[in-house]
């Protein structure tokens, strides 16, 4: 029998679950979140939205088919989100220690090891995740048998700043339509979905006042945390949005292109974490399904006159994108780029494109 | 709402007799399909012939109509009713071939029925092959290109051009029957040739043996919105029928992208083609780069939905048929939560693994082999939250022996290679053995295919049993290593096993020993619900199933011991199937009326029963004493029902009893008395009731001794069974010795039960309910066929038309006196032969049996609800004796699958051998035996009928019916005993040469391969079974030329009694209320 490390998850009110180790064992501390996708962890884990949380994976099984190589460049890499692991820790019920794919060059817990990421095994999952549902998502720590750690909350911290890149970077046709991506902690397979469709991509860093640029279109990507901490970012789309040029964004972008529109955003109790987040196109009779990760939304009755909501979440109502009622400005909450995750909103980059003067 | 309020009335077409390929599932889907209509305050027609089935209940349907699901029936049916819509999409193939035929006539047209759902041209579209490829060519989506072909000579030269191994399929056709690989010409020819008698075109293809098989189950509404709400994967290779696949869901080897890569082709698919509805989309996975081919859609409901819903909790029938209706997916709500929206994706929090079983054993002659044509009679459905936790559970489930995946009987696999390249039902346990004797992984993926990922999880389970097998008692078994095995699905019973090996001399006592230990241990089973979306919002499901990986339950038992439990019947198997499935519902749906909690536990996904709709609470788990005793422990019951769920849980009487659980009903000390068989008998000598003659034997001396004194034939049945079926008949001794010798060891541990065998003897049930040992209500019915054929495979026909006054009498009395000794409340049944009006008691069971459902619904007295009642302790009432007064007949009539069983011999013997059965209504007999023969897939025929008619007392039997053939007009063929017979009685026939004679002509393999005729009657000599005979060679020609086949001379003179008599457009249609 394996002997593995014994790792405990503590909440903040105390809740303790006894584990196994997988991965990278030192303490660690976090925001106890939870997702109901039942594939796609190397995506999730360097998806730059779950800097500074624990996840807990619902779908009882981890590992199977092992992590794909580092193929691509740090800034935009081909089966990742992003360069590295932004999770804290990740929790599951049961580790593959064995995996199989064509594709895969390691196992899960090699690569955590490398990155110095936690993960822990035989937790009961599905209670951990009851007790976040019903108490809302909390901070927790990961101890091995003796080490401590302070909790941690993320936010409080400028996590878009943390996970934003540093410098201006551009991608794609030359001679394509210019796009200014503003990258708040940006998942790669938005620059890969834009860049699919001839536009020329100019990222740029989540403070940078691209108001300076010469630009066609202007795209806000999706990042982590508190959206109030990217008032840097807002006032430059305020600015944006005097132009008429057409103007979209994802998650993090749809929450601050809302509050540079005027209206407000507040904390979800334990945010939407899932691909198979159903969302209707409001006065359609469309319907997706979509992959989420976000703790907070847009409030629908702070939108100003001239905006309305685009999507609503068919399970609890909430917004899901916002559109201008004249100007080429709309969003999304969910994530049109999946990966991971369904890809059914795919046209929403196509909506965008189109929209592009050519 | 965007319902069409114009459709008030909707016809559904079942899909008839449970058969191999198509099964419960469409019990399942078409009642789901009648409550959806139900609650919309549709008026609801249901045509299906299926009388053991619980959507043919009261209560499900507005008008039942038993009868044969064909276009005629179905438009006289039309004609009749006067529907506003029809539903084709939930019986299975049998209801879509239907419904494209009535479509094709111009009768729904005609009539003004508009097809509900997916329109009859996408159905088309899907079901023929060239058209199929086509219309997936134009979205640029890849099959896998096949070329169709007309006859054999076309076939070869299309195989020679892709290149072999091929594989062969024909279009229309269920669950894959006549397709199959072809390595060569010599395998391709016949193969093509029985093909083509099953459809008018076989396609030939390339094969890709080796690829994953991932399959998608997706809805699609009128708006265009689609969800997939399951995917599966198949844990063999593509090359297994997915039917004869264990599957596990979701897939467990697919990343993310290759996930949604099928995922997005499916939601193309079926967009492009059309659907409203549910369908599913079968995909071949490259496992070394993302190539894939769509290898089919199926435009229906089907036993892959079935499985998808139960393993999901996403009700797909009943939401497939709200979207016929005409509504759009968000209208709907998730019947789980009961909050959120209908359109959405089940996230699963557990992993579920489904196992077939198979009853090859049963079958004399039959290929074991396992490949591209289905051959399973059932499946299970088990759920963990590892994956070994799962596949454990459901290797039990199966109920055929196995423990799990290990610590089981040696299999013995004389070949390990082989069984692994050429894999059989027992292929399974072939990858233990190889394991065992240290085959690494990568060896048994290169002979199997078969993932790594799954065979890595394998050789867990085989690692943890190897450690537990260093320790000699359970109390030194360290608390750590008992839990990993707990979670990894191991029972109580394999690991007092791996560590008591060849100690464990009671196993009783030593799985009893691991329970207590475990539960001092603290290590004991958490309750988990099925919520659909892994617990992210409240439901208040009552859906549920027990794990060892997890900390605290889902269920807060508040011990008002105000449950019920009832326990099901477990997988479909030959001898129980979906009438049990009746038996448990109906006891749900009394104990609910009668205010207890009701629970349910039960494994199969093809059932009612499971459907978590129909009980309080569901615990989709294992009927083992082990589990069930920790449901006990959880649920804290007033009392367990088991006597509505067959064999198995009437098996745990004893154990429970034991344990002192308050079994409801007849006492466990009762059912062991009728359960053993010498204590029964000796019973029966106590009362003076007669009784075959029997004896308990050891030696083959002693068997002769005891023949010498009753005679030949005997029924012999061993009680250890080396290979073949169960038990036979011996009319001489060279028969005797060589069964024997073949099927069994005869020795001291293993004694053999020698009956005599009463030949020309009639035999009758009595399907009762007693209370305190006295009957309130029962029902006798008689068999067409005379002792020799399994109940199971016996027509039977209730109210007896035929048994004296006197014969009634006895065996009422006699069934008295039993239920009096035995003081049974409850249901129970006795079997009895007569000859003359001497009556002998064969067996008596003391629980619900296989013809429940037929006389409750044919005496319209529930005689479930009332045992249930009673054993609630609740005072019923007798029935008023003009109750049991009938004016109409009923008649049950076996479906069997043998053109699904290649090399089987499709003779009726001792050892049931039938899948379903069908119960039709008629004024007179031969009304209802021609409904109900037509219902399992007899034809009428129209040209000419071939008859071989074994011993001179069948030839006798078989005259009068060949005269009135011979008077009809039919020409008449018969090999030559029975020519020379024939001739002799001046009735003509044409002499046809056996099979032995290959030089005279005509042959008579010749003549049905020519169908030159459309029935044959071919009555075996005797009872013995003989692999090679010709007999056995005209039979399987039959029915590999899809000839329809009779082997009873009693039954083939009832059915041509019938049809020379009766036109069959004359016969009365009636709802079943209208009798």
């Amino acid at each position: 029998m394996r002997e593995p490390k014994r790792a405990t998850l503590i909440l903040e009110d105390g809740t303790r679950f006894d584990g196994f180790s997988f991965g990278y064992e030192a303490p660690t501390a976090g925001e106890v979140v939870f997702n109901t996708a039942m594939t796609g962890y190397p995506e999730s884990l360097t998806d730059p939205s779950y800097e500074g949380q624990i996840l807990v994976t619902t779908f009882p099984l981890l590992g199977n088919y092992g992590v794909p190589p580092q193929d691509g460049s740090p800034d935009l890499s081909r089966y990742y989100e992003s360069s590295r692991i932004h999770c804290k820790a990740i929790i599951a019920q049961d580790y593959a220690w064995e995996y199989s794919h064509w594709l895969a060059e390691r196992t899960l817990a090699d690569w955590l090891v490398e990155e110095h990421i936690p993960g822990i095994y035989g937790i009961d999952t599905r209670a951990l995740t009851k007790h976040l549902r019903e108490s809302g998502s909390m901070l927790g720590k990961i101890v091995f048998e003796g080490e401590d750690v302070e909790l941690y909350d993320p936010n409080t911290e400028n996590l878009i700043a943390k996970t934003s890149c540093t410098e201006v970077r551009e991608y794609g046709d030359e001679n394509g339509p210019r796009v200014v991506l503003v990258d708040c902690g940006i998942k790669h397979n938005i620059i890969r979905c834009l860049v699919a469709r001839g536009v020329r991509v100019i990222r740029v860093p989540w403070d940078f006042d691209f108001n300076t640029l010469e630009y066609d279109g202007l795209f806000i990507s999706n990042g982590p945390g508190n959206p109030d901490f990217a008032e840097a970012t807002v006032a430059h789309i305020r600015q944006a949005l005097t132009l008429g040029k057409p103007i979209c964004g994802i998650c993090m972008g749809n929450q601050l292109l809302a509050k540079a529109a005027g209206a407000r955003t507040f904390k979800l109790k334990y945010g939407h974490r899932s691909h198979n987040q159903p969302v209707r196109r409001v006065g359609t009779n469309l319907c997706y399904i979509t992959s989420q990760n976000h703790g907070y939304a847009v409030d629908n009755d702070s939108l100003p006159a001239d905006w309305e909501p685009l999507f609503v979440n068919m399970n609890d109502g909430t917004n899901e994108g916002i559109r201008h009622r004249s100007l080429p400005y709309f969003s999304a909450q969910f994530h049109p780029e999946a990966s991971s995750g369904p890809r059914d909103t795919e046209f929403f980059f196509d909506e965008f494109t189109s929209l592009l003067k050519k | 709402m965007n319902k069409d309020e114009s459709i008030k009335k909707v016809l559904l077409l079942g899909s008839g007799a449970l058969k191999i390929g198509e099964a419960g599932e469409f019990d399942y889907s078409g009642a789901q399909a009648l409550k959806a209509m139900k609650e919309e305050g549709i008026t609801t027609v249901l045509i299906n012939p299926n009388i053991a089935t619980v959507q043919t209940s009261e209560g499900f349907a507005d008008k039942i109509y038993f009868l044969p699901v064909t276009p005629d029936f179905v438009e006289r049916v039309i004609e009749r009713e006067h529907p506003d819509g029809i539903l084709l999409a939930f019986g299975g193939q049998t209801a879509l071939n239907c419904g494209v035929e009535l479509y094709r006539a111009g009768v729904l047209e005609r009539h003004n029925v508009k097809v509900l759902g997916t329109p009859v041209r996408a159905i088309i579209d899907t079901e023929d092959r060239e058209l199929f490829v086509e219309k997936l060519d134009q979205i640029d989506v890849k099959t896998i290109k096949s070329s169709a072909a007309n006859d054999v000579d076309s076939a070869l030269k299309i195989a020679n051009e892709l290149g072999y191994p091929v594989i062969v399929r024909a279009a229309y056709a269920l669950g894959g029957l006549g397709s199959g690989f072809c390595d060569s010409d010599d395998e391709l020819a016949p193969l093509v040739e029985k093909a083509l008698t099953f459809s008018p075109q076989v396609l030939i293809e390339k094969s890709l043996k080796g690829w994953k098989e991932v399959e998608y189950e997706v809805v699609r509404d009128r708006f265009d919105n689609c969800i997939t709400v399951c995917n599966m994967e198949n844990f063999d290779p593509l090359g297994i029928h997915t039917g004869e696949s264990i599957v596990v869901a979701p897939s467990q080897t697919l990343s993310n992208d290759d996930y949604h890569k099928l995922r997005s082709l499916a939601i193309k698919i079926i967009r492009h083609i059309g659907i409203v509805g549910e369908c599913n989309v079968q995909y071949a996975y490259d496992p070394s780069s993302m190539d894939y081919r769509v290898i089919e859609v199926n435009a229906r409901l089907s036993r892959s939905s079935a499985l998808a819903s139960k393993a999901t909790g996403y009700p797909l029938a009943f939401v497939a048929a709200k979207l016929g209706l005409g509504y759009g997916l968000f209208d709907l709500q998730n019947s789980v939560t009961r909050s959120t929206s209908a359109f959405f994706e089940p996230a699963l929090d557990y992993v579920v693994v489904k196992i077939p079983r198979w009853d090859l054993g049963k079958f004399h002659g039959v290929n074991r082999e396992i490949g591209s044509s289905m051959k399973s009679v059932g499946e299970v459905m088990a759920i963990g939250r590892t994956f070994e936790e799962a596949f454990q559970k459901g290797l039990r489930m199966i109920g055929q022996g196995m423990h799990g995946f290990v610590e089981n009987k040696a299999a013995n696999v004389a070949d390990l290679d082989r069984a692994l390249t050429a894999p059989t039902d027992k292929r399974v346990f072939a990858i233990a053995d190889a394991m065992a004797a240290g085959y690494t992984v990568d060896r048994i993926h290169e002979l199997t295919k078969i993932d790594r990922w799954f065979l890595f999880k394998l050789h867990n389970i085989l690692a943890t049993a190897r450690e537990m097998e260093q320790y000699n008692t359970v109390a030194e078994l360290p608390a750590a290593l008992l839990r990993l095995a707990k979670q990894q699905g191991f029972s109580d019973f394999q690991v007092a096993r791996s560590v008591l090996k060849a100690n464990m001399t009671n196993s009783e006592e030593a799985l009893l020993t691991v329970r207590a230990r475990r539960k001092e241990l603290g290590i004991v089973p958490v309750v988990k619900q099925i919520d659909t979306l892994a617990a992210e919002y409240p439901a208040a499901t009552n859906y549920l199933y027990l794990t060892y990986n997890g900390s605290q339950n889902d269920v807060d038992y508040v011990g008002d011991h105000r449950s019920i439990i009832v326990l099901g019947s477990g997988a479909y198997r030959i001898g129980s199937s979906v009438e049990f499935d009746w038996c448990s519902v109906n006891a749900l749906m009394t104990v609910k009326q009668q205010g207890y909690r009701s629970v349910m536990i039960n494994y199969n996904p093809e059932t009612v029963s499971t459907d978590y709709d129909v009980c309080d609470r569901l615990y989709f788990d294992e009927l083992t004493f082990e589990r069930v005793m920790d449901i006990i422990d959880l649920e804290n019951p007033h009392g367990v029902i088991l006597s509505v769920g067959g064999q198995i849980p009437n098996n745990l009487a004893t154990r429970l009893d034991a344990q002192h659980v308050n079994i409801l009903g007849t006492t466990a000390t009762s059912i062991d008395n009728a359960e053993d068989r010498h204590k029964f008998s000796a019973m029966l000598d106590r009362l003076g009731i007669d009784q075959p003659r029997w004896r308990e034997l050891s030696s083959l001396e002693d068997i002769n001794q005891f023949i010498e004194e009753v005679g030949f034939p005997v029924l012999v049945r061993p009680s250890y069974v080396l290979s073949g079926a169960a038990m036979n008949v011996c009319s001489n001794s060279e028969e005797l010795v060589r069964f024997l010798a073949l099927a069994a060891n005869v020795s001291k541990q293993h004694p053999v039960v020698v009956t005599e065998f009463i030949q020309d003897a009639k035999e009758i049930e009595m399907d009762a309910v007693a209370q305190n040992g006295e009957i309130k209500a029962y029902a006798i019915s008689e068999h067409i066929e005379y002792a020799g054929v399994h109940s199971g495979d016996a027509t039977i026909q209730f109210p007896p038309q035929k048994l004296y006054v006197e014969t009634m009498r006895r065996i009422k009395k006699v069934s008295s006196t039993i239920a009096k000794a035995l003081n049974i409340s409850g249901p129970f049944n006795i079997q009895f032969l007569a000859k003359n009006n001497d009556i002998k008691v064969i067996e008596c069971n003391l629980r619900a049996s296989r013809s429940f459902p037929f006389v409750s619904k044919v005496l319209k007295i529930n005689f479930i609800d009332l045992a249930t009642r009673i054993m609630l302790g609740i005072p019923v009432e007798k029935p008023a004796k003009s109750a049991f007064d009938l004016d109409y007949v009923g008649i049950k009539a076996s479906q069997f699958s043998f053109s699904r069983l290649q090399g089987a011999d499709p003779v009726l013997g001792v050892d049931m051998a039938s899948t379903g059965e069908v119960g039709c209504l008629g004024e007179t007999t031969s009304e209802a035996i021609l409904k109900s023969l037509l219902s399992v897939g007899h034809r009428i025929p129209t040209k000419g009928v071939m008859l071989s008619s074994g011993t001179a007392k069948h030839k006798t039997a078989m005259l009068d019916a060949a005269r009135q053939l011979d008077r009809r007009g039919y020409r008449l063929y018969a090999t030559e005993g029975t020519h020379r017979f024939l001739a002799e009685n001046g009735v003509q026939s044409t002499l046809v040469h056996k099979p032995s004679e290959p030089d005279q002509h005509p042959q008579a393999l010749e003549i049905l391969h020519n169908h030159e005729v459309d029935l044959v009657v071919n009555i075996p000599r005797d009872l013995s079974t003989a692999e090679l005979t010709n007999g056995y060679k005209i039979r399987r020609a039959a029915i590999d030329l899809n000839i329809p086949l009779l082997t009873n001379a009693r039954l083939a003179s009832a059915f041509i009694e019938a049809f020379t008599t009766l036109a069959v457009d004359k016969v009365d249609i009636k709802a079943w209320d209208e009798y």
